[in-house]
């Protein structure tokens, strides 16, 4: 296999020493089948041991590696180093987020917004384990299913200008998950999500810009559920206004 | 459980710098159809004043009119007719999105809806001309 160098420029922050961050370039021989999260660490294991960064599965199913690469939010493990034309590749943490160290973001924001919308199923009652499971045709499966393979990469609020602004903004993986379970047949808890989704930085916040869509690795499309989730409100609250007495 | 945080004073926090809107082709023509809707409402403005004419009489109807000649309006709503059509086909594809078109147990392509939203568009169009001129 051809063997080839490629300049890395990456942003280092280190907390309590720097007030902003800076670039460090190292330069790392890679071969056809290298991603940027292989030389990164390559940088971490043979170089520069300090480089501080999230990684875990290599496969584009954890979500926890997602950067920065040339001002695009991408995965970093299947952000192939030959997709690249120029020579130095500059890896940033990920946009619109505090950065913790290097390329560490800090996600407890999201972690919080992502509690708001209340992402699990939600019953008025629970049937008993002997009745058997709630069943679903494909049609109610193929209603969210979708939506179902978010890996809470946070691509999608780096791509988010809206974010980028308002950073109270709850953003497109959290309400593409309230998307996803307020679909789903078998939940009932579309009233307790009500507040969240319909919230001044909620759904409504949201001025469709749409690159959230267009940068996410699982074709999860929020930006797709979050225009959803505004006609399903509005329709909310016009049964609301219309029809009070047919509220629960 | 408390769950840890990091501690706010040792985070660094990014701000958007001023131009980020002229920094991505999507950013630019999202702000570009956002910034069209201020055209459409001050047609829809001096198209309220032309209503209200309307109701003024003929006189105050063809005076108003006449004003239209004029290189500054005739501009006006050349620039308006663009930034209308813009929208219109910026909202045609976004209703796409919103709204899946289902044919069977299939999602038929976005453009599909887009194109049949502007088929009825231009149809309409044409109708409302056509009363327009045989009338």
């Amino acid at each position: 296999m051809s063997e080839r160098t490629v300049s890395l420029k990456v942003t280092r922050y280190r907390p309590g020493q720097d007030s902003t961050p800076t670039a460090q370039s190292y330069e790392v021989a890679y071969q056809d089948d290298w991603v940027v999260l292989d030389a990164l660490n390559f940088i971490k294991d043979h170089v520069d041991g300090t480089l501080s960064f999230r990684w875990s599965c290599r496969m584009g199913v954890c979500g926890s590696c997602g950067m920065m690469v040339n001002g695009e939010p991408r995965l970093t493990c299947s952000a192939f180093l030959r997709e690249f034309d120029s020579r130095e590749i500059r890896i940033e943490p990920l946009a619109h987020f505090p950065v913790i160290r290097d390329l560490v973001i800090d996600m407890s924001g999201f972690l919080d917004k992502l509690k708001s919308v209340s992402p699990w199923i939600i019953r008025d009652t629970e049937k008993d384990p002997s009745e058997g499971e709630y069943l679903q045709s494909p049609k109610q499966l193929d209603a969210y299913h979708q939506f179902t393979a978010c890996i809470n990469c946070l691509l999608c609020y780096s791509a988010c200008p809206i974010f980028g602004l308002e950073t109270d903004f709850i953003g497109p993986a959290a309400l593409a998950l309230a998307h996803r379970y307020n679909e789903d047949s078998r939940d009932q808890g579309s009233a307790a999500r009500w507040n969240a989704i319909n919230d001044h930085n909620g759904a409504w916040q949201c001025t469709f810009v749409g690159e959230c869509s267009v940068v996410c690795p699982k074709s999860v499309d929020p930006a797709a559920a979050i225009q959803r989730l505004k006609v399903d409100t509005a329709k909310q609250w016009v049964r609301s206004v219309l029809l009070p007495w047919g509220q629960k | 459980m408390t769950r840890n945080r990091p501690d706010p004073s040792l985070l660094f926090h990014p701000r958007m710098p001023a131009n980020w809107w002229l920094r991505k082709r999507t950013y630019f023509l999202f702000i570009v159809r956002e910034f069209t809707s201020v055209f459409i409402a001050a047609y829809l403005i001096v198209f309220l004043v032309q209503l209200y004419q309307l109701g003024n009489g003929p006189g105050a109807y063809q005076a108003f009119m006449g004003k239209f000649a004029s290189p500054g309006w005739l501009g006006f709503h050349a620039v308006a007719l663009a930034f209308a059509i813009y929208h219109s086909l910026t909202w045609f594809y976004t209703t796409s999105i919103v709204i899946p078109l289902r044919i069977g147990a299939m999602v038929a392509p976005r453009y599909v809806f887009t194109l049949l939203n502007v088929a009825v568009w231009l149809a309409v169009s044409a109708a409302i001309l056509a009363i327009y001129l045989i009338w």
